[in-house]
């Protein structure tokens, strides 16, 4: 099942933008597309859906052509899901009709089961819309039947350009633990479009980082967080989303531990089962270093790890990528210091060190399907 | 209503007969223009609009004349005609339902497109997402939520083709029971001082344009406020 994988390259412009992005990405999780506003991510988006046509282009899903020197499949014909940043919802059908308009199709080949009507209304809450007009829904609700509308065309790949950008706060945290019960209970790929690091941590497994209409990198997303030569690691809230698996749970003090590669963590948590995945993010700037373990603290988490780099940020901090384990081969981490601390303790790259994690977050509602 | 001579009944009917037969092939013809024309890159679709939109500005006798000759027994109209051993289709019903299109083209075309050019690409990017050929989307998506400029377009149509007078007397005449409308009714019923039955018509037709006008304004009413 490894082999599964979506290429896209397009060169050409569009109006007067010029789009020169080529990248490859596994056909399953949900890869996303990620950068500045205008930097192509929607125009690349448009091309894989053949809704926008540039004279250079290659696009393959899993083996399948849609678009090379010779052939273009027009966008009625490809196997997609479309979530536009509106809902666009077709005014004059009520919401079980709109769900229903691209319904009816034949099931794609090698898609193992399809998508149900009343399994979508029940994973996105469309009971209670049903019979009512677009235009008597909320923002949230109208985005969540344009989910449920893609989704019931029975796609082999959804593609969704921003589906929360347009909505406000309560909206977004609404129609957020939607797309994760999404991709956790169906085994269907997704790129997705964002420009907020936060929805990426949420769901992203995959990454493709672009400016100025470029691919500058694409891979897993812990990879490209923990890579020194990425404008990720340098931000103010660079961070890790690391997916761990629940060895056990502490109901008395409610701590559970969870296993990553190369470590174990302590997270305060509620109830979680052992053998659960979940998703965990640190912070680079709760992670400090020592050079040796220091007297008993409040700090839960004292983990031996390498020091891999240490890149100078800014003027007087340096951000150290970590490798997890005392042979530094396990899941990296983050660790940003100053560089009074850095040249006080003499680091440097290659030196082992105790990683000291002050917070260590879930990732809120989300349970990783990734199996490691 | 008994009031009426059966010769005004006659023209009142032929006046139904030709607007709604013209109305109904403006629309089957302009829908397709109107298509055309809303989403067509090409560099030619806005002379071909100005050619669609000239009757608007041209004078009555001037568009007449033109169909005179193109209809008469030396123009096209002439040997269509002669398909079936006539030889003209000036002065006859067929020859002034031919004039009526013509002139009521841009009444009916351009409501409908601006109507296509409103609802923009979106719903038809969303209709094909979802597999609709875009024989489907046509029908699906675009002809109904253009629906509201149908509905004026075809009111438009029908109301200035009761309402011509230039064309219709230049290429059809006044013969009663095939080219005798109702306008050109009224200008009879003057001419011979008939002045009962050019009032009743008079005003029945003032009050069928007041009705129309008010009905358009309603429908674009509605247009305006499912487009917010």
């Amino acid at each position: 099942m490894g082999g599964r994988i979506i290429k896209a390259s397009f060169r050409g412009s569009v109006g007067s933008f010029s789009l020169d992005a080529a990248f490859e990405t596994p056909a399953r999780g949900v890869t996303a597309l990620f950068g500045p506003s205008g930097c192509g991510k929607t125009t690349v988006l448009r091309c894989i859906a053949g809704l926008n046509r540039l004279r250079q282009g290659y696009c393959a899903i899993d083996g399948e052509t849609w678009q090379d020197a010779s052939s273009f499949l027009p966008t009625h014909k490809r196997p997609i899901g479309y979530v536009f940043q509106e809902a666009s919802l077709f005014p004059h059908l009520c919401v079980r009709r709109n769900l229903l308009y691209g319904a009816g199709g034949p099931r794609r080949a090698g898609q193992s089961d399809a998508i149900r009507f009343d399994e979508v209304v029940d994973l996105l809450g469309l009971a209670a819309l049903l019979d009512r007009a677009p235009r008597h829904l909320s923002g949230g609700e109208r985005q969540r039947v344009a989910i449920g509308r893609a989704l019931l065309s029975q796609p082999s790949l959804m593609l969704m350009d921003e589906p929360l950008s347009a909505l406000d706060r309560q909206a977004k945290d609404e129609i957020l633990p939607f797309l994760e019960r999404l991709h956790e209970s169906l085994s269907l790929p997704v790129i997705y479009v964002a420009h907020d690091m936060d929805e990426i941590e949420r769901l992203a497994d995959h990454l493709v980082l672009m400016d100025a209409g470029r691919v500058v990198a694409a891979g897993p997303l812990a990879a490209l967080q923990s890579d020194p030569n990425l404008p990720l690691a340098k931000t103010r809230s660079a961070a890790v989303s690391l997916d761990a698996v629940v060895e056990s749970f502490d109901a008395n003090y409610g701590v559970a531990t969870l296993v990553v590669s190369g470590g174990r963590f302590l997270v305060p948590a509620s109830r979680v089962a052992p053998g659960e995945s979940r998703r965990i993010r640190i912070l680079a700037s709760d992670v400090s270093l020592a050079s040796e373990v220091g007297p008993r603290s409040t700090i839960l988490n004292v983990l031996p790890s390498r020091i891999l780099t240490g890149t100078p940020s800014g003027e007087h901090e340096i951000t150290a990528i970590l490798g997890l384990g005392f042979e530094g081969d396990g899941a990296r981490l983050l660790a940003r210091v100053t560089r009074r601390s850095w040249d006080l303790l003499g680091l440097e790259a290659g030196m082992s060190v105790y990683a000291q994690v002050k917070a260590v977050a879930f990732a809120p509602g989300r349970t990783a399907s990734f199996h490691g | 209503m008994s009031a009426l001579s059966p010769e005004t009944w006659t023209a009142i009917r032929l006046t139904i007969e030709l607007a709604t037969l013209t109305t109904v092939i403006l629309l089957v013809v302009g829908a397709p223009i109107a298509w055309w024309l809303a989403r067509s890159r090409s560099w030619w679709k806005e002379p071909i609009a100005t050619v669609i939109a000239m009757p608007l500005v041209l004078p009555p006798t001037v568009l007449g004349f033109y169909l005179l000759l193109a209809l008469g027994p030396n123009g096209p109209g002439g040997m269509i005609a002669g398909l079936w051993n006539e030889r003209t289709l000036a002065f006859t019903f067929e020859g002034l339902v031919i004039g009526s299109v013509a002139y009521s083209m841009p009444f009916v075309v351009q409501p409908i497109r601006n109507a296509f050019e409103a609802m923009g690409d979106r719903p038809l990017e969303v209709a094909a997402t979802l597999r609709a050929s875009p024989w489907r989307a046509f029908w699906t998506v675009a002809v109904p939520l253009a629906r509201p400029g149908f509905l004026s377009g075809a009111v438009l149509g029908f109301a200035h083709t009761v309402g011509e007078f230039g064309i219709v007397l230049m290429i059809g005449g006044s013969i009663p029971g095939k080219t005798k409308v109702l306008s050109v009714a009224v200008y009879d019923y003057v001419e011979t001082m008939q002045w009962r039955e050019a009032n009743i018509l008079a005003a029945g037709m003032a009050i069928f344009a007041f009705i129309v006008i008010l009905a358009m304004t309603l429908i674009e009413k509605r247009v305006a406020r499912a487009g917010r």
